[in-house]
């Protein structure tokens, strides 16, 4: 499905410096039984944002109105679990373009490059470096540069680079997805399968 | 230049490869089932785009089917719909589909195999991460999300980088009540949920080689639980004893030419792994977790570790010890429990029924236990009362649901409810896995039996 370009992302983040988040968190499974891909926005986080009666869990960081932003900062492992794109599509469909983790489950980021969000893994030093500038202060930008391929703490002009392979830049700077790839090879896939024994 | 297992399987699918990009991969076998393809069929359409090659692919309807009365209409007007749409869909591209009530259906990795759709050599996707099970017989499978499903669809590609590889051995012989849910448990206990994230997973030694087929499934279903994308194991004369006259298995000369070329996937002797280990089979007992992830698994007789004791963050480690309502260095022996799972993709097969049955011959239900006993598809139910183990369930107080994924993810109405405990013999352990607040034990189906009759967490090494 094709989604907005990504170029250039400056926005304050929100952080959820929990480890091992699982897509069963990001989206439990009873909201996995929608036909479209719409509203999963409302159920990101369900269980940890909402009480049973519905009515918001103050804690949770979604819910304090000082932390806003399109970057969503994890902890360690994050979208571990099942392949489940809902996962990506919430992140995606509450406002999030870039989640930023010291380390991401393989699906979950995959899903994401898939869908428009950009998984920026950054070192254990500098994620903790994110964190504590935005406990220091919720204002804190924060300027995500695909092109560049470099994360930056505006405030405090921290900076590292991080990896996305070429082909996964070139698609979300011109909001490409596989598909389009896919099908201008088609004449190559015939071949290849007709070449099979099973 | 010699080559993995995995090297053989993954070179011979690349359609092209992309410099400083993901392989063209093509995909061989691809399963959807009723959850994770609604908006991939609805992408083919708003593009206008056909099914390349339905033959490659199967449906069947199991995450979000109930349990009981299944030859009634399905009461959640969601689910209904769900399930209407991946019958409406196969239908007008093509694809074989096994819905409800069909005789074939079942959860799709427990069909797949039982039917010979997988084999060995095979590039096999689904979107559902537990497809890495069908690396039992040595092809290479993996779960996708939703967006590749469109794509296997239209071009029967996906767009991967090439994972890295690691071995993992496994020596010696099982003790007595270690099954390979406990051999699985053991080793993500020892890597964590991620540490095996970014590779592919070849299981090797003597334990896996003496596994049966189904052992061998259970042990590379929950691959993905360290992290990896999946698991293999080299096919062999277990695996294509198994595959033989399976009704979607080739036949005759066709048969005799591909076991010709299966019995060539295997690791040469001096391939390379980017990462080994070895572990000693004496090392494993039964296993059960105590958090809120797959990694916190432990030997039944051991005590909770301390937050000190785990890798990771203190907080995270105490926030999972406070939802489960436990605490370090806690026994779980003699834990009240309140519900027992047997079933899911992991163990949702005829061995793990002789092994629940083994233990509650002769025994009753715990009076407060709730058990929910769900086989994986219905050729397992038929099974099930072939072998006389339905009597055995029905004289110890248990009754048999029908298949489907269940209270695995509870996507359906068997849900534990907040707060209780569940002994379960499925793959996830997550907060509010099997319904909101639940808590979840994973164990093999002897630990779930042993707990079913006792009521409390139990050796089951003392019921044997």
């Amino acid at each position: 499905m094709a989604y907005d370009k990504f170029n250039i992302l400056t926005s304050t983040a929100v952080p959820l410096p929990l480890e091992n988040v699982d897509t069963d968190q990001i989206i439990p499974a009873r909201f996995l039984k929608a036909t479209k891909r719409e509203g999963f926005g409302d159920n990101l986080f369900r269980d940890w944002r909402y009480n049973n009666d519905d009515s918001p869990k103050e804690s949770f960081v979604l819910n304090n109105p000082i932390y806003t932003g399109k970057i969503l900062v994890g902890g360690k492992n994050f979208g571990s679990g099942s392949s489940r794109e809902h996962a990506a599509w919430a992140v995606y469909d509450y406002g999030f373009r870039c989640v930023v983790s010291s380390f991401f489950a393989d699906i979950f980021r995959n899903n994401c490059l898939n869908v428009g969000v950009l998984p920026v893994q950054v070192s254990a030093e500098f994620s903790e470096l994110i964190f504590n500038a935005i406990y220091d202060d919720p204002k804190t930008e924060i300027e995500v540069n695909l092109e560049n391929q470099t994360i930056t703490i505006l405030s405090t002009g921290a900076q590292e680079s991080f990896e996305i392979n070429s082909y996964k830049k070139e698609n979300m700077l011109n909001g490409f997805d596989d598909i389009d790839y896919l099908q201008n090879i088609k004449g190559d896939i015939e071949t290849f399968a007709n070449g099979l024994l099973l | 230049m010699s080559k993995t297992l995995f090297d053989k399987v993954w070179d011979s699918h690349v359609v092209r490869q992309i410099e400083g990009g993901p392989d063209v991969f093509f995909i061989d076998r691809h399963f959807i089932h009723e959850v994770t393809s609604p908006v991939a069929f609805l992408g083919l359409k708003s593009r206008g785009l056909k099914v390349l090659y339905p033959e490659r692919t199967f449906a069947t309807a199991d995450h979000n089917t109930p349990t009981i009365n299944q030859h009634l209409p399905v009461e959640d007007p969601l689910s209904a719909k769900q399930l209407k749409a991946l019958e409406d869909n196969s239908n007008e591209y093509g694809i074989s589909h096994w819905g409800l009530g069909h005789q074939k259906n079942g959860i799709v990795h427990v069909v797949g195999p039982e039917n010979g759709i997988t084999f060995p050599g095979a590039t096999i996707v689904c979107g559902d991460s537990h497809t890495s099970t069908h690396g039992a017989f040595g092809a290479i499978a993996f779960g996708i999300g939703t967006s590749e499903v469109e794509m296997v669809l239209s071009t029967q590609c996906i767009m991967q980088p090439k994972p890295k590889k690691m071995r993992i051995n496994v020596n010696g012989q099982l003790g007595k009540g270690v099954t390979p849910k406990d051999v699985a448990l053991y080793v993500i206990a020892q890597l964590s949920t991620s540490g095996a994230t970014g590779y592919f997973v070849e299981y090797a030694g003597d334990v896996f080689e003496n596994m049966t087929m189904e052992g061998r499934m259970t042990v590379c279903n929950l691959s993905i639980e360290m992290g990896a994308r999946g698991g293999m194991i080299a096919p062999d004369e277990t695996t294509f004893a198994y595959l033989k006259g399976k009704p979607l298995s080739l036949k005759g000369d066709a048969w005799d030419t591909a076991v010709a070329h299966w019995k060539t996937l295997k690791t040469d002797a001096d391939s390379v792994f980017d990462k080994e280990l070895t572990f000693a089979a004496s090392d494993i007992e039964p296993m059960i977790t105590y958090g809120t992830n797959p990694g916190m698994g432990m030997g039944i007789s051991k005590n909770i570790p301390t937050a000190e004791a785990v890798e990771g963050g203190v907080a995270t480690y105490k926030k999972s010890l406070d939802y489960m309502g436990y605490n370090e260095n806690e026994s779980m022996i003699g834990k009240k429990i309140d519900y027992v799972f047997l079933g899911s993709c992991t163990n949702g097969r005829i061995e793990d029924f002789r092994a629940f049955a083994s233990i509650i011959k002769g025994k009753k239900k715990a009076d407060h236990v709730t058990a929910w006993l769900v086989p994986g598809s219905h050729e397992v139910e038929a099974l099930i009362t072939e072998e006389g183990i339905l009597d055995i369930i029905h004289e110890a107080g248990f009754v048999l649901r029908q298949p489907g994924c269940s209270a695995c993810l509870a996507m359906n109405d068997d849900k534990v409810p907040a707060g209780k405990y569940a002994v379960s013999t499925s793959n996830r352990n997550f907060e509010g896995r099997q319904g909101p607040g639940s808590r979840t034990l994973l164990a093999s189906p002897l630990v779930a039996a042993a707990a079913a009759v006792t009521g409390v967490v139990t050796d089951p090494r003392d019921l044997l």
